[in-house]
């Protein structure tokens, strides 16, 4: 129980694969539904590395802060699946190339 | 430590698979199949509660949001997709800056050792609550949540209603209230003429 069976350091790397692979998504991606969740797979890797710390020193706030993350990505979910519907309805498109109102 | 390297790998396939994915209902599907991965591995960190409520509110909530807005999206006049090499001229240069600053990372992580702390070898516990034997169980979540972690509970509730005051006034079904000058002087004269109507009768 006390010894971690799986090194830290391979959480670590799991963690930064996961976040990397959601930064590709969002630069390269033009669909806001799929940036949005690559976003979720960038708040699940940090997810997984603040769960995994907390398992390595036996402490709780890591797995407080994993409660935190969860709401405020739902929160984020939320509200950018709302702009994703109002720009839709008033613009009739969801390219966020298209969306480039405020660029001058 | 066969059951990690499993769930890992599965968990990068179902990434990658997630960001190339044609159409977002592919996406979907990838990204589900990550947060179920990824709920089995809190299982094999003791992290009970917070592989619940992954599945709950990540897969259960959150992705189910999605579906309704791509089915709200693809219902009307345009199918909704779009290709996943949209932007091709930037597409191979991100992946190469995303590949690089992966291996500085690597790099740093193979050149620092990870501190691990020395209290945990012989079972002492070094959080304020938690305790080796019920470490990461939902009660001693729940005890720590409810006593040490109050505050940031309760900021909790506060982000959450933001949240929804949010997405009413954004998606509801009247266009956002704008406060502007011609608006106030509006309601204050339609209160007037209220007024004096009811002073009329």
């Amino acid at each position: 129980m006390n010894v971690m069976t799986v090194p830290l350091a391979h959480y670590i790397a799991l963690s930064a694969v996961i976040f990397f692979i959601g930064v590709a998504g969002v630069v390269t991606r033009r669909n806001p539904l799929i940036m949005l969740m690559s976003i979720e797979l960038m708040f699940n890797a940090a997810n997984l590395l603040f769960a995994a710390f907390a398992r390595a020193w036996l402490n709780n706030a890591g797995h407080i802060f994993v409660f935190l993350v969860i709401t405020v990505a739902a929160a984020e979910a939320a509200i950018g699946l709302a702009i994703v519907v109002t720009v839709f309805r008033s613009a009739h498109t969801v390219d966020v190339d298209d969306v480039a109102l405020l660029k001058g | 430590m066969i059951a990690f390297w499993i769930l890992a790998v599965a968990m990068i396939v179902s990434a990658i698979w997630c960001v190339t994915a044609s159409r977002p209902i592919y996406s979907v599907v990838a990204l589900l199949g990550n947060f179920l991965m990824l709920a089995i591995m809190y299982l094999t960190l003791n992290a009970e509660f917070l592989a619940v409520i992954q599945m709950i509110v990540y897969s259960g909530a959150i992705l189910i949001l999605f579906l309704f807005v791509i089915a709200l999206l693809s219902s009307g006049i345009a199918p909704f997709s779009v290709g996943p090499d949209r932007l091709p001229r930037i597409a191979y240069p991100a992946i190469a800056l995303t590949l690089i600053a992966l291996g500085f990372l690597t790099w740093a992580l193979v050149r620092t050792t990870v501190a691990t702390p020395a209290a945990t070898a012989n079972g002492a516990a070094l959080g304020p609550v938690g305790t080796p034997d019920v470490f990461g169980s939902v009660g001693d979540f729940g005890t720590a949540l409810f006593t040490t972690y109050l505050l940031p509970f309760e900021i909790t509730a506060l982000i959450l209603m933001v949240a929804v005051i949010g997405v009413v006034l954004l998606a509801g079904d009247r266009a956002p209230y704008v406060a502007t000058k011609k608006r106030a002087a509006d309601v204050k004269r339609e209160m007037r003429e209220a007024i004096l109507r009811e002073g009329n009768q």
